[in-house]
């Protein structure tokens, strides 16, 4: 039997699963306020804004948390990119999963000590918490304190602009949450990197 | 040859144009001060605040304060929907007299109905509907035939906005000034009640971002029953009547479309909904502004991962 990593300290198995938490109540009030109806089965309009609210305000704090510690921790360095040979192994790994997967290749970038995410994953959870999120959260915090956000921007109304952004972004932060929850299952077994992240051991 | 014929032509017709035009505008501004002459005898008084008149018993000239609720701005007069009116029309001729008779005090008032009720010019305007409605609003209920159509629609100042503004804004602006002059001015309030106005800002408090529902719709968009038979409701609902709900508003069959942008959706309703209206240029209205291109990008999008990920489980199970 392989030797079991400890690779998920508890710092990041709490903000993992605070993030998720919150992820899921900030998408389905969303999705509430955006199609709300009057004769609507989705949470009901006033408890979604609530709930969205509240859930954003824990977001930033989650979120500048898990910034901070990732730049003062070990668990930084698994987000940096080596730019160097980037583009062979990225689509080595696209390979792997549009193929070799399938043929039981062995996976190319097995998980160790050194290495948690594999090219694919480092550039997706790259793009997700440093790019879509922070982003995410500026334009919520506009929406949130609408006397911050421009009025008019090239005739449209500005708080227009920033929600439609601010949705825009929403939706692909959900496709990277539906692939993301759909990979968990490609571990050893389908449910190995579940329990992964709740005991801490790969 | 043939070019100078044209070019005079041109020129012609265009002296005709410039000509014709101020032309227009001069009968137009005929018409409205065509009885400026004849109301100025009692504007002289009635456009200040202090009015001076020859005291026969003391032999003096006396400055006395005119009643605020008479004192008539002629600046706003001029630019109103009845500008083109004497002040007899409305009021008895009898007061031409100074000082006026008492007896005059209780003549009676015409109101909207009393003129437009069946004038084939203003029929489009429905202000048999605008009657009834009225008739069941909370302040004739309350008050009766203390209050009137003036109360709102001052008859010195009044003027069509909503039927005509391109700009939201204004017409926003207009509608709720005319609430708030008596809503939160105790002067004008304590016409009808002895307790003062309600602070407007801290009745509502319970409203969300307070400062731009404010901004972006009208007391009467949530204040007034929503009917179809008049473009402005007038129906002014009782205040436990009003809309509370987020959703009536925040949603795809918006109240507003039937109560603020009555007008403008008319004019713009388009299978895109809100988006290519002019709307947007000046609000935001969650869960009301749909965009019907996107919705149906993101659907197929979302689709498409999912049916991708399920091939792909699919897959996976089967060469195992």
């Amino acid at each position: 039997m392989e030797e079991k990593i400890y690779l998920y300290p508890v710092w990041v198995r709490v903000w993992h699963w605070l993030n998720a938490l919150l992820f899921f109540l900030l998408v389905f009030t969303g999705l509430s306020m955006q199609y709300a109806a009057k004769d609507s089965h989705l949470i009901p309009f006033n408890f979604s804004v609530t709930i969205h609210n509240i859930c954003g305000i824990i977001l930033v704090i989650n979120f500048l948390f898990f910034a901070f510690a990732n730049r003062f921790t070990w668990n930084g360095k698994y987000y940096k990119i080596q730019l160097k040979g980037y583009g062979r192994d990225l689509w080595k790994q696209i390979k792997f999963y549009s193929w070799g997967i399938f043929e039981k290749e062995p996976h190319p970038f097995p998980v160790t000590k050194e290495r948690k995410f594999n090219p694919l994953q480092q550039l997706s959870y790259v793009i997700a918490m440093y790019l879509l999120l922070p982003l995410i959260i500026i334009t919520g915090l506009g929406l949130m304190f609408p006397e911050l956000t421009l009025t008019v921007l090239f005739g449209k109304s500005g708080i227009w602009l920033t929600d439609l952004f601010h949705q825009f972004l929403g939706f692909f932060l959900t496709i990277f949450w539906l692939i993301h929850l759909y990979f968990c299952t490609v571990g050893k077994t389908a449910t190995s990197n579940f329990k992964s992240m709740i005991d801490g051991w790969h | 040859m043939k070019n100078s014929i044209l070019i005079s032509t041109l020129i012609f017709m265009s002296l005709f144009v410039v000509f014709h035009s101020a032309f227009a505008q001069d009968t137009l501004k005929q018409n409205k001060f065509e009885n400026a002459a004849a109301n100025h005898k009692c504007l002289k008084c009635h456009e200040h605040r202090f009015y001076t008149y020859y005291n026969d018993l003391s032999d003096k000239n006396v400055i006395r304060r005119m009643n605020p609720f008479y004192v008539i701005d002629s600046a706003s007069f001029y630019k109103q929907n009845h500008c083109t009116f004497q002040c007899v029309d409305c009021h008895d001729a009898d007061y031409a007299k100074f000082p006026h008779n008492g007896q005059l005090q209780m003549e009676e008032m015409p109101t909207c109905i009393d003129c437009h009720e069946g004038d084939e010019n203003t029929a489009k305007f429905h202000f048999e509907n605008i009657y009834k409605e009225y008739k069941a609003s909370i302040h004739f209920k309350e008050f009766g035939s203390n209050f009137s159509c003036w109360l709102c629609h001052n008859p010195h100042k009044y003027k069509v906005t909503a039927r005509k503004s391109k700009d939201i804004s204004k017409v926003i602006i207009y509608d709720n000034e005319m609430c708030l002059s008596c809503h939160s001015k105790e002067i004008n309030f304590s016409v009808l009640s002895d307790s003062a106005p309600k602070n407007m800002i801290a009745a509502h408090d319970w409203l969300p971002n307070q400062k731009l529902h404010f901004q972006h719709v009208r007391c009467l968009d949530c204040h007034a029953k929503v009917q179809n038979g008049t473009m402005v409701d007038h129906d002014i609902l009782p205040k436990g009547k009003a809309v509370k709900k987020c959703v009536n508003c925040h949603s795809k069959n918006t109240f507003l479309m039937a109560t603020l942008y009555k007008f403008q959706s008319r004019r713009h309703r388009s299978k895109f909904g809100f988006l290519n209206a002019t709307i947007l240029n000046n609000s935001y209205v969650i869960g009301a502004n749909r965009n019907y291109i996107l919705n149906v990008v993101s659907v197929v999008l979302f689709a498409l991962v999912i049916i991708v990920l399920i091939i792909h489980g699919i897959l996976r199970i089967i060469k195992k």
